[in-house]
């Protein structure tokens, strides 16, 4: 079981510096013990969570549109390994239609975020998202219904 | 060929610690809400064994009292959105404060400030995740699943779907039937 003396373990692969600032800045506010771990695109990304020495993370945030791998081939290459079963993946996306949301669905992903344009907007996002994910991770619910976009 | 299937969480637990208990060949009494009475000292060893036996199944015995309490509270509250008949008709408050012999400030105080989340919260989160069986169960319409649930009406259990998931019931079935049809091709 997950307790408070854990920490929650962020990846985030995301190819624009201001996001990723953002998104430092925000989870920073949180009231939460957390380690973050940035990339700058899914290809290094992929390298770090195939390399056995690194711990997995509770929680993935994956942008779309990144070079050299895009989100969406990194989440198929993760959703195809079953060590990464227990790993929650965030798609974090401009696109807010009805069937990108579905299809990050049925490919594997766990939440779906629409990219908030301000920064209180996206300061709440963060902290609901990683509040969820716990609640998972914490309280025996299945993973394999969990959907959450917001 | 497919089978549907539902569990209880609950009595699944309990049968997996009775067949572990029962195995080592120790004397006990399942008192529920988490707790187990062991009638004698247990040695060192069968302590270990059982602990090995029962991580397998993601049961972790438990040293901390304020996290005893936490799961004291998670397992009362998760009993009575499992089993209509026993949800309260005082107020949840009421229920949990007697339930657990502690006063109800405390006892929300304690939960928010571990598990990250308030007790209301977590009622809604768990009484959704039911909803999901009992949608993928394919038993029940939404409407019996709104009364199974306690909530006072369909539109009520539609709007509170939302807030958790984001997606409507149907939405959501749509997206697991997509799922397992993916997942089925793959392992042809």
């Amino acid at each position: 079981m997950i307790n408070k003396i854990d920490r929650i373990h962020i990846l985030i692969a995301d190819d624009d510096e201001e996001d990723l600032q953002l998104f430092n800045e925000a989870l920073a506010e949180l009231k939460m013990d957390y380690k973050l771990t940035s990339f700058k695109d899914g290809k290094v990304l992929i390298d770090y969570l195939e390399n056995l020495e690194n711990k997995l993370p509770h929680i993935l945030f994956l942008d779309l549109n990144m070079p050299c791998k895009t989100g969406h081939e990194c989440l198929k290459e993760i959703r195809s390994n079953s060590r990464f079963i227990d790993v929650s993946i965030a798609i974090y996306s401009t696109s807010s239609s009805e069937k990108d949301i579905e299809d990050s669905f049925v490919q594997g992903a766990n939440i779906y975020i629409k990219k908030p344009n301000d920064f209180s907007k996206l300061k709440k996002v963060i902290k609901d998202v990683v509040n969820m994910d716990w609640q998972y991770q914490s309280s025996g619910l299945n993973k394999e219904t969990f959907f959450y976009s917001l | 060929m497919k089978l549907n299937y539902n569990y209880d969480g609950n009595i699944a637990c309990k049968r997996i610690l009775e067949d572990q208990l029962d195995k080592l060949k120790i004397e006990y009494q399942i008192l529920g809400l988490g707790q187990i009475e062991i009638n004698d000292d247990l040695s060192l060893e069968s302590f270990e064994k059982l602990q090995l036996e029962l991580e397998r199944y993601a049961i972790h015995i438990i040293n901390n009292p304020k996290i005893q309490l936490i799961q004291a509270i998670k397992d009362a509250i998760i009993e009575i959105i499992y089993d209509k008949d026993k949800f309260p008709s005082s107020t949840i408050s009421q229920y949990l404060s007697e339930k657990l012999k502690f006063r109800y400030g405390y006892i929300t105080t304690l939960f928010s400030e571990y598990t990250y989340t308030s007790i209301e919260n977590f009622i809604i989160i768990q009484k959704i995740e039911r909803a999901k069986k009992l949608i993928l169960a394919e038993e029940l319409s939404l409407t019996e699943i709104s009364y199974e649930l306690n909530y006072s009406s369909v539109a009520y259990l539609s709007t509170q779907f939302k807030k958790v998931t984001g997606l409507t019931p149907s939405m959501f079935k749509r997206i697991v039937d997509k799922k397992r049809l993916l997942s089925k091709k793959k392992n042809k």
